[in-house]
């Protein structure tokens, strides 16, 4: 296990398959609240929290009960977001938190600007919510769960999935237990 | 005729929706820790220990298993000597739901027109499967369906010479590509026969069924367990991280087709396989 803080330095030294556990504040970003942040870089206008050396997730949580930080918060998808990464990535954005694959052209932006996906375990929701904090909403309150939020977070239990070499645990891990299929199949 | 009244059906899609969200079903449960066993990656097997003591937080804290607590899939069977009084079906399963993520704390996932895409803010419609049986009950299965996984979903209609080998085919392709996006180890329902419509509803109902279940056709049971093992061993594992816990099981089911087709679903399921019912 990894100790990363943010924001992140030296991810070069971060290997895919590394296990980690990643504290310090995180912003939190999906579909909707990426097509305002990329409006805004095309735009020329500045973004609602500061993107060098930050690390965003892409999650949309559960509400939080009454005294609790935040509810239920594990990853989405993070290819759904694979269109409207690069811009991020060129302003310094040096870790990315989802789950699944990404696209090649994401995979070479995170080569070329020193950038790390880190994958989380999907449907871990309740157990990473232990490792929630505070959070506070920074940005498009109107988006409710899609928001934009700043999180605290200690130890957050993650893999780096890609790594700044582009490295990939996805393809790595699947060509190393995949199977011989009879009949054709494929 | 026996009655059945709008409220009892609203309590009851409530209390199915607050369970199934929070409580991983005992047999999905099981298959996880059976996998775990299995699993032969490390890192899949430290992924299996998170998604367990996800289910324990979970169930301990009456949290979602998942933030994303899905739309709501009804399936309800009426009895043709039942007589719903108070309100209609569809407008008692919808407020049942509505009032189960307001108090539950889950999240509104649902924009009411696919377009426009404006959340309504308490998760309905649900999508209601009605159909008419014999008899004088009501019975409720109520599957909230997360979209990583449904997104995953796919569906083809094959040629019939593609035969059983094209069924295969076309099933190790949809578990392949889907990766790690669909959260594994998935379930995965196949429907096989019908028309374009009937196949979906079939895959999804076919994940309804409990863990460990077969077919009672022992050739599509057969099917079952060769396309369990196929996908096992496409090497896409926990997470999508390489393994050979792919899928905790597959179920099929059939429905007579026309002499020129072979319509096939793949409805996939994530990890957090969340279902329940109740007979009224």
């Amino acid at each position: 296990m990894i100790r990363v803080t943010t924001p992140l330095e030296n991810v070069e030294a971060l290997q895919a398959g590394d296990e980690v556990a990643i504290s310090g504040v995180i912003y939190t970003a999906r579909d909707a609240a990426h097509q305002r942040l990329v409006q805004l870089i095309r735009e020329g206008k500045p973004l609602p929290f500061p993107v060098e050396g930050a690390v965003i997730y892409y999650v949309g949580p559960s509400p939080a009960k009454p005294g609790e930080p935040i509810g239920s918060a594990g990853p989405t998808t993070s290819m759904r977001m694979d269109g409207l990464t690069v811009p991020l990535l060129e302003l310094g954005l040096k870790g990315m938190i989802g789950k699944g694959g990404r696209s090649q052209e994401v995979v070479e932006a995170m080569q070329k600007h020193k950038a790390v996906y880190f994958a989380a375990v999907g449907g871990a929701a309740a157990l990473i919510a232990q490792h929630i904090k505070s959070v506070e909403v920074v940005a498009y309150p109107d988006l409710g769960t899609e928001a934009v939020h700043r999180m605290v977070v200690e130890d957050f239990p993650a893999i780096v999935a890609i790594d700044t070499q582009g490295r990939n645990v996805y393809e790595q891990g699947v060509a190393k237990y995949r199977q011989p299929m009879a009949e054709g199949s494929k | 005729m026996r009655v059945i009244r709008y409220e009892d059906i609203v309590a009851q899609v409530k209390e199915l929706c607050l369970d199934a969200n929070c409580t991983l079903p005992m047999d999905v449960f099981e298959a996880l820790v059976e996998a775990q066993k299995k699993e032969e990656s490390p890192l899949g097997q430290n992924v299996l220990d998170a998604i367990l003591e996800n289910a324990k937080i979970a169930k301990e804290k009456k949290m979602p298993l998942c933030q994303d607590t899905g739309l709501v899939v009804v399936f309800a069977e009426v009895g043709q000597d039942v007589r719903i009084e108070g309100g209609l079906l569809s407008e008692a399963v919808d407020e049942g739901v509505r009032q189960a993520y307001q108090e539950g704390y889950f999240r509104m996932s649902v924009v009411g027109d696919p377009l426009e895409r404006v959340n309504t803010k308490d998760n309905t419609p649900a999508v209601l499967h009605v159909s008419l049986v014999a008899g004088d009950k009501l019975r409720l299965q109520v599957a909230p369906k997360g979209f990583g996984s449904e997104n995953m979903s796919a569906l083809k209609m094959l040629k019939p010479a593609d035969g059983v080998q094209g069924i295969k085919d076309f099933v190790v392709k949809a578990v392949s590509e889907a990766g790690g996006n669909p959260c594994p180890p998935i379930i995965i329902g196949v429907g096989i026969g019908g028309t374009m419509e009937k196949a979906a509803l079939l895959a999804k109902r076919a994940l309804l069924r409990e863990v460990g279940s077969r077919h009672p056709k022992p050739h599509v049971a057969r099917l079952e367990e060769e396309l369990l093992e196929l996908v096992n061993k496409t090497g896409v594992g926990p997470q999508g991280f390489g393994g050979t816990q792919t899928a905790l099981e597959l179920f099929v089911e059939v429905y007579p087709t026309h002499i020129a087709g072979l319509p096939v679903a793949v409805n996939i399921n994530c990890h957090v396989a969340r279902h329940g019912e109740a007979v009224l």
